[in-house]
């Protein structure tokens, strides 16, 4: 697989690498230098000896959108850290470019809700964390 | 258009005059600012009809009663904001009309990809500006139609130009450009093929976009572009 990572943080980094590791082909879009040093960093050596793209550049530039490689990529994962950054770059993606998987990260759970039910597929940290707070305070046992 | 509900996403100088010149016509507004600071101070003009919170948030806008709205208007200095919160006035609450500001141009076109029309931008206003008060640059936009792909401008024909003393038929324009009203001497005619244009004639042309170019050379000349 192609996976195009836009959004190098915490969460966007992990799964670049885990993705790198896998042997598949991974690219990062990311407007701060400093988050391709987490990847080295994460990696434990140079991420582009690794084999991995790094492009920097904003999330809503179609040019550094194009660099990155969105035309080849067979997945897309929206990680910024601004909801509405990842809502509007994901529908890009699926709109514009046709990326066959597109997966948002919306940390507002409702919106994460009705987005999935227009078709986008979004991952909700937020009510992952509800979910397993609630289970951790109120099991009974 | 008396009564209509407002809501108005950002009160920045745009969101905070729009809401003044609402208010003053009559109609309802509600104005949504996110920061703390602005609100207090727009506040203190517009009071209730301005509310503290995230216009992103579906809770804010449910707050504000963005089910009754007629109209939302999104003018946040954020554009990805701005889109957003039409998408969902569009789609989740079907709200009739929405108008949203760009702030920077090349995002228009993210604004189009995702229906959200009309999308405004102060270039794209200025723009225009100069293609109204600039008579050398040699045409007006009267109408344009993007979903229809069609758009109608005007001219005025110019001495020499390859137009004048011409009839209908024996002028070079391209397919897909058609002349539909001339205007001679304070009065208006639909042409024939036989009638001949005059320099100094105004003419009404219905176009597909991107033939500007072609119809400016055959009704203006070749000097006629500033």
């Amino acid at each position: 697989m192609f996976v195009l990572v836009v959004g190098a943080g915490r969460v966007g980094s992990s799964v670049a690498t885990s993705a790198l590791r896998a042997g598949h082909t991974v690219s990062v879009l990311d407007e701060d230098p400093l988050s391709h040093e987490r990847l080295d960093v994460e990696l434990g050596q140079s991420w582009e000896e690794a084999g991995g793209r790094f492009t920097i550049g904003t999330a809503l530039e179609l040019d550094a959108l194009v660099e990155a490689g969105i035309d080849e990529a067979t997945v897309f994962i929206a990680s910024t850290n601004g909801d509405n950054t990842n809502l509007v770059v994901s529908q890009i993606a699926q709109r514009r470019f046709e990326v066959p998987r597109v997966i948002a990260r919306v940390l507002d759970p409702r919106r994460a809700a009705w987005y999935s039910e227009q078709g986008v597929q979004t991952i909700c940290p937020t009510q992952i964390a509800i979910e397993q707070l609630e289970q951790a305070a109120l099991s009974s046992d | 258009m008396a009564g209509l509900y407002v809501i108005i996403a950002g009160a920045g100088k745009v969101g905070w005059n729009l809401a003044r010149e609402l208010i003053e016509k009559g109609h309802e507004v509600t104005v949504l600012e996110q920061d703390r600071r602005r609100y207090l101070t727009v506040e203190q003009e517009l009071e209730h009809a301005v509310q503290y919170g995230d216009a992103t948030e579906l809770w804010v806008l449910e707050r504000a009663g963005i089910q009754r709205a007629d109209l939302v208007v999104a003018v946040t200095g954020d554009d990805e904001d701005n889109l957003l919160i039409c998408q969902v006035a569009k789609e989740k609450y079907l709200c009739e009309r929405i108008i949203a500001r760009v702030n920077n141009p090349r995002n228009l076109e993210h604004f189009k990809l995702m229906g959200i029309q009309p999308a405004v931008s102060a270039t794209d206003l200025i723009l225009r500006l100069i293609e109204h008060e600039v008579p050398r640059y040699g045409l007006v936009h009267l109408l344009d139609l993007p979903e229809e792909r069609l758009e109608i401008i005007e001219l005025v024909v110019a001495d020499g130009a390859p137009a004048a003393g011409r009839r209908v038929a024996e002028m070079s324009l391209p397919d897909g450009a058609l002349v539909i009203s001339v205007l001679r001497d304070g009065s208006g005619f639909v042409p024939k093929a036989d009638t001949v244009v005059e320099a100094g004639d105004e003419v009404l042309v219905v176009l597909d976009p991107g033939l500007e170019a072609a119809i400016t050379r055959e009704f203006v000349g070749e000097n006629g572009l500033g």
